[in-house]
């Protein structure tokens, strides 16, 4: 759809587009953006269609989650404290976006630093999922799938640490891709927890995470994590004759929706139908899965999240006390309730004396959960489940209830811990609620996570099953 | 178990100001999450490494070169309070 979509706007009108876009935005009832950067980005593509530019992205808008820094565009992270943060430089993600003639529309809103399942924590108020305006369209990057869900922006990225680009991706029915760890730089990405969090794409269909992620993807000198970049649109409609995927027997029974169930097993069968072979696999750790996540995403942040004491940005009090009073006020006054519960647990963990018993040993319980996939790669190429065990919620269900929130992430945080590939796209409903099926692949491997899910896109389009306009 | 006076605790030591409102709320859901962590527990991670970083990379280096970076003005930009080129903090003594 990009690739057609960039040829439109180059024998048409750019700016007529992303006008309608804008247009579209301003009588929505989705809240997916918080701040759309109308007056550069139209300026941008006046000049692209009196003198267009060449590029994999030439002249197509792009929505940026709140997290990822935007030179010269409000970047909050959806929280308070950050209100009024105009980042003087661009993330590595939006320089190569960029490079390749995109035009950066706005940015979407997000649980406030990405700790939530529903983008409800958000300073800027619930976001709310086009599929049905009383439920959450996931999170934490529930802007940026509600737009494209909701026709409001042709592509997005957002970033995940625990599932925060394929819960959504689920709940909305769009195709959200989280890529090995490395693999995208986070130069520019606020961190919420460094070791497990990548920045990845959200698109209507495979091709256009494959295309997105082809540009965004690569070494980056700023973030010694980064790693070299494979090739993603070469050999994306080979088919999967032979393909050995992996059912893991852990991702399905008790907690998980039967609708749920039913429309993974169909895919299978599609998969099986299109020349895979498939045969059940154990991940024997993933019940533990949940607790190791939580705890070291906690400890870091509560590490990451110092730096906000309205010093050098941000929220700062009219009078000053000493140092300690005066930031201790300011990060009461600027963090919602879900970020001072993640830093206070996260700094529990990390205290003398419960160091060993809760960091320490869920970094051990990691070793285990990463073993569990790489002893599953040995015998298969790919694994397949469910990515959510729920279909989307109804706003304000579970905000009062934070456990059963995180319980929620059960087959997304593992893929985090293990520092795997996995993408999620839509394989059916729940009623009218999307279902996304989640394929996993070997580190660095995407490239075969895409081909299996461009091919089961082929034979199951239900991208092509949009919402009502609303 | 977590008590209100650790709650208290802790949150002097991230620098986060609570009330006792959201200090009782947090010493009910600090403790069902805990609890909920303590699974953990059940795991025999005897002779288990701790992985700190899911990719192989160790000493990352590159040459000590200066680039280009941020102005002194571009770096103030968003700072609240500044004077003469500095951050201005509040009192530390």
């Amino acid at each position: 759809m990009l690739a057609q979509l960039k040829d439109q706007l180059a024998a048409g009108s750019a700016e007529d587009y992303l006008q309608s876009l804008f247009d579209k935005i301003e009588h929505s009832k989705l809240n997916a953006f918080t701040t759309l950067a109308k007056e550069s980005a139209l300026s941008r593509v006046n000049e692209f269609d009196r003198k267009p530019w060449p590029g994999l992205l030439a002249g197509v808008p792009i929505a940026i989650k709140e997290c990822i820094s935007t030179k010269g565009i409000e970047t909050t992270c959806s929280s308070r404290i950050l209100r009024g943060y105009v980042p003087p430089y661009d993330a590595h993600v939006v320089e190569r976006l960029k490079s390749e003639g995109a035009i950066i529309m706005g940015k979407t809103n997000m649980d406030e630093f990405a700790m939530g399942t529903s983008t409800e924590t958000s300073c800027f108020g619930p976001t709310r999922n086009p599929w049905d305006l009383d439920t959450v369209p996931g999170g934490s990057s529930g802007g940026s799938a509600a737009a494209v869900a909701g026709g409001e922006a042709p592509c997005s990225l957002g970033s995940d640490t625990g599932g925060s680009v394929r819960c959504p991706a689920s709940f909305c029915g769009v195709v959200g891709l989280k890529p090995t760890y490395g693999l995208v730089s986070r130069y520019g990405l606020i961190a919420y927890a460094n070791s497990l969090e990548q920045i990845g794409p959200l698109t209507n269909t495979v091709e256009d995470s494959a295309l997105l992620l082809e540009i965004i993807a690569g070494h980056d000198w700023r973030d010694s994590t980064s790693a070299e970049k494979g090739s993603y649109l070469q050999g994306l409609k080979d088919g999967i004759q032979g393909l050995e995927v992996g059912i893991p027997k852990e991702y399905f029974g008790e907690g998980v929706d039967k609708k749920v169930e039913k429309a993974v097993w169909d895919a299978v069968s599609a998969l099986e139908s299109l020349g895979a072979a498939w045969k059940e696999v154990s991940l024997p750790h993933t019940r533990y899965a949940l607790a190791a996540y939580y705890v070291i995403a906690m400890s870091e942040a509560s590490s990451n999240l110092a730096r906000f004491d309205g010093l050098r940005y941000g929220l700062r009090k009219e009078i000053d006390q000493d140092w300690h009073t005066t930031f201790a006020e300011i990060r009461s006054e600027g963090f919602g309730p879900e970020v001072k519960r993640r830093v206070l647990l996260g700094t529990y963990a990390l205290s003398a004396g419960y160091y060993g018993r809760y960091y320490l040993k869920a970094l051990k319980v990691r070793t285990l959960i990463k073993e569990d996939f790489l002893r599953a790669f040995k015998h298969v190429d790919l694994l397949a489940g469910p990515t959510m065990p729920i279909p989307a919620f109804k706003i304000g269900e579970r905000i009062n209830d934070p456990l059963s929130l995180y319980l929620a992430d059960v087959f997304t945080v593992p893929i985090n811990l293990a520092g795997v590939p996995a993408i999620s796209l839509p394989c059916g409903f729940a009623g009218h609620l999307p279902i996304g099926l989640q394929l996993i692949g070997r580190h660095f491997e995407e490239a075969t996570v895409l081909r299996a899910a461009q091919a089961y896109e082929e034979a199951m389009p239900f991208y092509l099953k949009r919402p009502e306009a609303i | 178990m977590i008590t209100s006076e650790d709650v208290e605790h802790i949150s002097w030591l991230a620098s986060i100001k609570i009330s006792d409102e959201e200090k009782e709320k947090f010493v009910d859901q600090f403790n069902s999450i805990l609890e909920y962590f303590h699974q953990l527990d059940e795991v025999d991670t005897e002779g288990i490494e701790a992985t700190y970083r899911v990719v192989d990379l160790a000493n990352v280096f590159r040459d000590d070169i200066s680039c280009k970076s941020l102005t002194s003005e571009e770096a103030l930009k968003n700072a609240p309070r500044r004077e003469n080129g500095y951050f201005k903090s509040p009192r530390i003594v």
